[in-house]
């Protein structure tokens, strides 16, 4: 786990200009209207072996990103390379083929277990779409899936609704990983569950990416979850990035204003802390993606907001090793990390210092 | 507040029954607790601890059949409610009590607009004219920060965002100056940032109107921003009740130890891996004998699965209900 700038490892994951518009369709005749601009030019990578966190509020466009990223979605500009293939302008039918390699964990342990479905039928039914496994070594293989997610084997023939919410999503993860995934991207794998029960099913998937070397996009809403299982966070507003650094980077001076703000907006469980805690209270509420303010998305929310942010929208750029933002407060330094070597230095060994500590 | 003042609120020995096919669910056992006025008692717990089932049993807000009051006393100012008829009761609820829910979509009417909303305890509890409720329903807007007052009254709830819609709520259960305001979850469906513009806005209204408050949730860091006491539930039982300092810094039952270590912290350093509660809650299908939490207490010894333990003190206004002392490290 090492939350490096990612130099010399390979991208399983590339996203560029990632663009996903849906239509409001109106009047008599149903033309369209105007769009919803769910995801509005988003750019990651995601490096083997690592954890991407995606962090937002809602409709900031982060699920939508995530299931347009495994092509859940007929996107509607951009290019998506997983695993050296481009699969942004590829068919359903292609893609079918291309499915084992990618999985999602949903947000709702409820809703995606059909509550027909036996936990073994549901397991097995990934295996029996793509596998070509005798009855007999399906069976198997569900019980070593039921084992590797902590599941009694002796439940197999239950049906959903006879388990708890932490065991329905353990179901689903099982799910997720019955045809040997590289990536799986997780869409709120806690947001339903209870704060107890949220740590177990953390611990799960943590314990799962060591053992078969997954790759996860992890999507949530929770800043100090996010904080403990990515090793890179990207935080989303409005259909956009608007920062995308290592873990310990951001979350120890974020660059951004929003990332500021909501960071300083998280309740921290001890009274002393919460009594020093300087809060950024954020005016207002989030624009509509279907009509986003000119300039940049934050403008009408921004404690710093500037003259030039109501008309020119900021470039997502690097402004140091491996840390994106888009603001037009770090506008200077991009010439400067070009040109003025030693400044980049000192942030990129206080960077490796962090590391050290963490490994 | 003054430490000797009278509670406003005082809760004894509440049981709640749901009586459904499949048995009768003890979904509150022998809760008790106190509110003095101006105070803001935190209620902590997860899904199915009864926090919520106590709250509305105050108030008679359970359907009946299957929910069943069975014991216990609820003195609102010296009067026992769980005595009053349906009318008085009526009387109570949002006059003297204000009630804020978690899901500011479906507790608001669709079909009327906020202003009706906002006026209708005015009108029947305050017996105002229409003109003296709607000035009283702009300035009550005013209050919780709705911009633009005047006009939205005349808009419908989905015209207003999440966040403001709790805003809507609020000012719905202030606006016959309750003594008592019980808010179940008000922030957990709004998002952080909107949910630290609620919190600003109760902190604000607290000390301008010092009405006692209740505030149920599950985010202990919610709970350590704005509260003065703390209720921690478990199995439907208190577990632990103390001032919040002193709940946090030295937490004495097993259950609420285990639960501030398994949160990860955002101002602290990270762990590389996150402390777990093994096992799922209790199942509440009978009165219970032992205590509920032994099954996934790292502490628990054989007396924990003999007796119920229950609430004992253990100085500055802290109580726990368990048999080993956090202290000593040994059964009591």
């Amino acid at each position: 786990m090492s939350a490096d700038t990612g130099e010399g490892r390979r991208k399983l994951v590339e996203v560029t200009n990632l663009k996903m518009h849906f239509p409001i369709l109106g009047g008599l005749l149903r033309r369209q209207v105007g769009s919803v601009k769910a995801v509005d030019g988003v750019s990651f990578d995601i490096y083997e072996g690592e954890t991407l966190g995606v962090v937002g509020e809602s409709g900031c466009g982060k699920s939508t990103c995530g299931r347009a990223v495994l092509r859940l979605y007929d996107i509607t500009e951009g290019s998506i390379r997983i695993d050296g293939t481009e699969i942004g302008r590829m068919s359903q039918t292609q893609l079918r083929r291309l499915r084992p390699k990618m999985q999602m964990v949903f947000q709702d342990p409820q809703a995606c277990l059909n509550p027909r479905m036996t936990v073994a039928a549901i397991i097995a039914e990934p295996l029996e779409e793509h596998g070509r496994l005798s009855g007999k070594e399906r069976l198997n293989r569900v019980y070593e899936l039921m084992d590797a997610v902590g599941l009694n084997r002796n439940f197999a023939n239950r049906y959903p609704h006879a388990f708890s919410g932490g065991q329905r999503q353990r179901i689903g993860i099982a799910r997720a990983l019955a045809l040997n995934p590289k990536f799986i991207v997780c869409d709120e794998p806690i947001a339903a569950l209870d704060v107890s029960i949220q740590a177990q099913v953390v611990n799960l998937l943590e314990e799962l990416q060591d053992r078969f070397g997954l790759t996860y996009m992890f999507i949530s809403h929770d800043l100090s979850m996010v904080r403990h299982i990515a090793d890179r966070v990207a935080v989303m507003y409005l259909g956009k990035i608007v920062e995308l650094a290592p873990r310990d980077g951001l979350y120890e001076k974020p660059l951004h204003p929003y990332t500021e703000a909501l960071m300083s907006a998280v309740p921290e469980p001890d009274p002393d802390i919460e009594a020093r805690v300087e809060r950024i209270i954020l005016t207002g509420d989030v624009p509509s993606p279907s009509n986003p303010p000119e300039g940049c998305n934050f403008c009408t929310r921004c404690p710093k907001v500037m003259d030039i942010c109501h008309r020119i929208d900021p470039e997502f750029r690097e402004v140091a090793p491996g840390r994106f933002v888009a603001c037009h407060l770090h506008d200077a330094t991009q010439p400067q990390s070009r040109t003025r070597t030693g400044q980049t230095g000192a942030t990129t060994r206080s960077e490796h210092i962090q590391q050290g500590e963490d490994a | 507040m003054p430490d000797g003042a009278a509670p406003v609120l005082d809760v004894k020995d509440l049981k709640t029954v749901f009586r459904t096919r499949a048995g009768d669910i003890h979904a509150v056992n022998s809760v008790s607790f106190s509110l003095k006025p101006g105070e803001l008692l935190g209620v902590v717990g997860e899904s199915g601890s009864g926090k919520s089932v106590t709250m509305m049993s105050l108030l008679g807000l359970l359907p009946s059949p299957p929910a069943e009051v069975r014991e216990g006393e609820v003195l609102l100012a010296g009067r026992d409610l769980l005595k009053a008829t349906p009318e008085g009761l009526r009387k109570v609820r949002g006059r003297e009590v204000g009630f804020v829910f978690q899901d500011p979509m479906t507790s608001l009417n669709p079909v009327f607009t906020v202003g009706f909303q906002i006026m209708e305890p005015l009108r029947k509890h305050m017996k105002m004219d229409r003109r003296r409720a709607r000035a009283r329903a702009v300035e009550l807007l005013n209050l919780v920060g709705i911009p633009d007052a005047e006009r939205r009254l005349k808009d419908f709830p989905h015209q207003f965002s999440g966040g403001m819609r709790q805003r809507v709520m609020i000012a719905i259960a202030l606006a016959c100056d309750p003594k008592v305001l019980i808010a179940d979850e008000p922030t957990t469906a709004l998002d952080v940032t909107i949910q630290a513009q609620i919190l600003e806005l109760v902190k604000e209204l607290r000390q301008r109107l010092g009405m006692a408050i209740i505030w149920i949730t599950h985010d202990l860091g919610v709970i350590a921003g704005i509260a003065d006491r703390v209720l921690v539930m478990y199995g439907g039982q208190v577990v632990e009740h103390g001032p919040v300092r002193e709940v946090f810094a030295n937490p004495a039952h097993p259950y609420t130890r285990a639960l501030l270590q398994t949160v990860p912290k955002l101002r602290e350093p990270r762990e590389a891996k996150l402390k777990v509660i093994e096992g799922q809650p209790p199942i509440l299908g009978a009165h219970p004998s032992a205590c509920p939490f032994r099954a996934r207490c790292e502490f628990a010894f054989d007396r924990c699965h003999r007796q119920n333990p229950p609430r004992r003190d253990i100085g500055k206004g802290h109580d726990t209900a368990c048999f080993w002392d956090h202290r000593t490290g040994a059964p009591v």
